[in-house]
């Protein structure tokens, strides 16, 4: 790791074209959105009796909580276990986790038909319920998230408010609370870690327990006791990609040296996990003798081969040469292939596999559904990119380090 | 992170740990009504004499106040050429299928709410808007409901509607057994009005003798199969039918009740908070220890 990186914000022009593209594809779906509270959901999506859940809670929130697992998995790396080597990379995973958990609360608020008593879990309990659980520790998990960044706003408002006209008066005093709010943070911040894990424990493998009691709705080839542990697994598991990805990705967009010494050595922590949920899935696959189903042609069998091959199987192989893990261009394929792994299992296990006993009608996501999915997506991307452009998010080469000689002792650190 | 001492870590750990374990007990007060009663009520249906005359259709519509057409019009055979299913409109409806012992009759099926012994959509619902009363129906509870339709994800039988079309209160439309009815001593709707008798209301456990003593009595006329005795674990609503239940659109369902798996992970991840805690406890010990392993080496 150079010792000369610092979280700093990124100077560079908001607008690309990139941008402006994204710009019309979240407002497209902002209109579909508006659609969906004027006139319910029956007018915007194509969700049925028979297909109460589609893409909404299967991309937006299943694949969304399971995609934003990079939060905790280097949480518990950076803060837990203290491998300082890797800090550089839990405030951009950080911030990924926050944005991805907030878009997967809204993604429940606009696909719950009352939205307005979205707060009723809170004193409405059921402890039978796996989405209870869900549900709080996703709530609580949110709070967390935040919590867990406020420092990153303590940075960089301490010693920089600058309320012009008639705020002007308020920049000291907030300044105090920013500093006692820094220093109580600074103190109780393990707790915030550590609740974060265990929260994150919970949820990403009770997602995996909601659909067992749907029984024989669910394709055998997904439906097993151990969907959490598999859940659990896999979400592990597409931690590190998610966070190579975006730190490849990052770093393309803005212009800066990637990681790459952080980076490989993340990427070797991909291969033992994702083969231990490989063998988690075959063995369970054998014990179960579902392979069965995949002598049979149909939209099942193929979604399961094209998760598992591309998915799964590909990329563990990719993770374990070197030559890939040197390669920016393939780390950055083969963390895609467990992103799209990951990403296609949950849909493959919330829609996919949903095979209802009495179809009257079939369900394929309507417009309004996908432009409203890829709508939040590019709401997001906007935010991580304004939030990248104006907190402390982003590790850079620190000028003022490489300028004063003084500090070049902590060259010795890592 | 980093000023805070062993001390003051270990004594926050535990405040939270107590936090914690302090929620299970009330969450064990707040959750909804399971009963399983062994007065609870049911309805013997029995398909072999059943005449499809949709009676049952209308009657629960103005029961439920849901818009119905008048009365004359249900007698109208051609919606048996579709399968149709209860939705958010109807809570009952009837289909009909070929009768294997006299083709000039056919058989007609009555379809609602099962309202299982061990429903599904009660352990689902992620408020506990569902409950499973005394007198064996499952009702659903419109102030706390908000529209997951996670039940309808978890019910065997495919019933619980939602009203897709309303943009605000959204229903869950299902049987709800007339509960408003039997609560002052009337009969379910359905059952009042069926002509012929193919519904027979009673306690459940005597209406499984009746069925078990028709079948004795006709072995030829019926399948030795009472659709709900066992299925899922058992259904307050039982079906007795001349041919296999499957060929009826019956779902092929086991013994075991439909929440079990789901509810023992769930119960075992959360045995008295003991598993979350204990993991804080563990997570926090390494970090002690890793913390304290990097500030020597330094």
């Amino acid at each position: 790791m150079d010792s000369y990186t610092k979280p700093a914000q990124i100077k560079k022009k908001y607008f690309t074209p990139g941008v402006v593209i994204l710009i019309l594809f979240a407002l497209n779906g902002l209109f579909w959105l508006a659609g969906r509270f004027f006139f319910g959901i029956g007018a915007v999506t194509n969700l049925n009796n028979q297909y109460p859940w589609g893409i909404w809670i299967g991309i937006d929130v299943a694949a969304g909580v399971a995609l934003a697992a990079g939060g905790f998995t280097t949480a518990a790396l950076g803060h837990v276990i203290h491998r300082e080597y890797y800090h550089d990379i839990v405030r951009p995973a950080l911030l990924t986790a926050m944005l991805g958990y907030t878009f997967v609360a809204i993604g429940v608020f606009i696909d719950i038909g009352r939205w307005y008593y979205i707060w009723h879990p809170l004193i409405m309990w059921n402890g039978s319920s796996a989405l209870f659980e869900v549900g709080i520790c996703v709530m609580i998990y949110v709070t967390v998230l935040y919590i867990e960044f406020l420092p990153v706003v303590c940075e960089r408002f301490i010693g920089h408010m600058n309320l012009k006209g008639a705020f002007a008066f308020l920049n000291k005093p907030v300044e105090k609370i920013l500093i006692l709010l820094n220093r109580g943070l600074s103190k109780t911040m393990f707790i915030f870690i550590i609740a974060g894990v265990v929260l994150s424990t919970l949820h990403q493998s009770s997602l995996g327990t909601l659909m067992i009691i749907a029984g024989p709705k669910i394709n055998p080839l997904w439906q097993t006791p151990i969907l959490p542990l598999l859940f659990l697994l896999s979400a592990i598991a597409v931690g590190f990609p998610m966070v190579i990805f975006e730190s490849l990705i990052a770093a393309r967009s803005f212009g800066l040296k990637p990681e790459m010494k952080v980076l490989s050595k993340l990427g070797t922590m991909v291969a033992p996990i994702l083969g231990v949920y490989l063998a988690f899935k075959l063995g369970d696959m054998f014990i179960r003798e579902t392979f069965v189903y995949l002598t049979s042609f149909n939209l099942q069998s193929v979604m399961f081969v094209i998760e598992l091959l591309f998915g799964v199987i590909i990329p563990l192989r990719m993770f374990l040469s070197k030559a890939v893990l040197n390669s920016p261009l393939w780390l950055f394929v083969a963390s895609s292939l467990v992103i799209f792994g990951v990403f296609i299992n949950r849909l493959n296990d919330f829609v996919i596999a949903y095979n209802p006993p009495y179809k009257l009608v079939s369900y394929f996501p309507s417009i309004g559904e996908i432009s409203i999915t890829v709508g939040f997506i590019c709401l997001l991307i906007l935010i991580y990119r304004f939030i990248v452009m104006n907190f402390p998010v982003i590790s850079q080469p620190d000028r003022s380090y490489s300028l004063s000689t003084k500090f070049s002792i902590r060259g010795s650190e890592k | 992170m980093g000023k805070q001492n062993r001390r003051d870590f270990l004594k926050t750990t535990a405040i939270a740990g107590t936090a914690i374990s302090g929620l299970s007990i009330k969450s064990a007060k707040a959750a909804p009504k399971d009963i399983l009663s062994e007065d609870r009520m049911g309805v013997l249906v029995d398909t072999t004499v059943c005449i499809g005359c949709r009676n049952c259709e209308w009657a629960c519509k103005t029961a439920h106040d849901l818009p119905t057409q008048s009365l004359d019009k249900y007698s109208d055979r051609s919606v048996f050429k579709e399968m149709r299913r209860p939705d958010e409109s109807a809570l009952t409806v009837v289909n009909e299928y070929p009768n294997p012992q006299n083709s000039e009759i056919p058989t007609d099926v009555k379809v609602q709410c099962m309202h299982c012994d061990h429903p599904a959509c009660v352990s689902a619902c992620i408020v506990g808007a569902f409950s499973k009363h005394e007198n064996g129906s499952v009702v659903w509870d419109t102030n706390k409901c908000i529209g997951c339709r996670y039940c309808m994800v978890a019910c065997p039988f495919q019933v619980p509607a939602f009203q897709f079309d309303k943009a605000l209160n959204p229903q869950i439309k299902k049987c709800d057994f007339c509960f408003e009815r039997t609560k002052v001593g009337k009969l379910p709707a359905c059952v009042e009005i069926c002509p012929v008798e193919a519904l027979t209301y009673g306690n459940r456990n005597d209406l499984v003798k009746i069925a078990r003593e028709r079948i004795r009595r006709n072995p030829e006329k019926y399948v030795n199969h009472i659709f709900g005795e066992y299925e899922v674990g058992g259904t307050s609503w039982l079906y007795l039918a001349n041919q296999d239940f499957s060929k009826l659109q019956f779902p092929k369902l086991g013994d075991k009740p439909a929440p079990g798996v789901s509810e023992s992970i769930q119960h075992g991840i959360f045995a008295y908070f003991v598993p979350p805690v204990s993991l804080y406890a563990l997570l926090g010990g390494l970090m002690w220890i890793t913390k304290r392993k990097n500030e020597s080496e330094e």
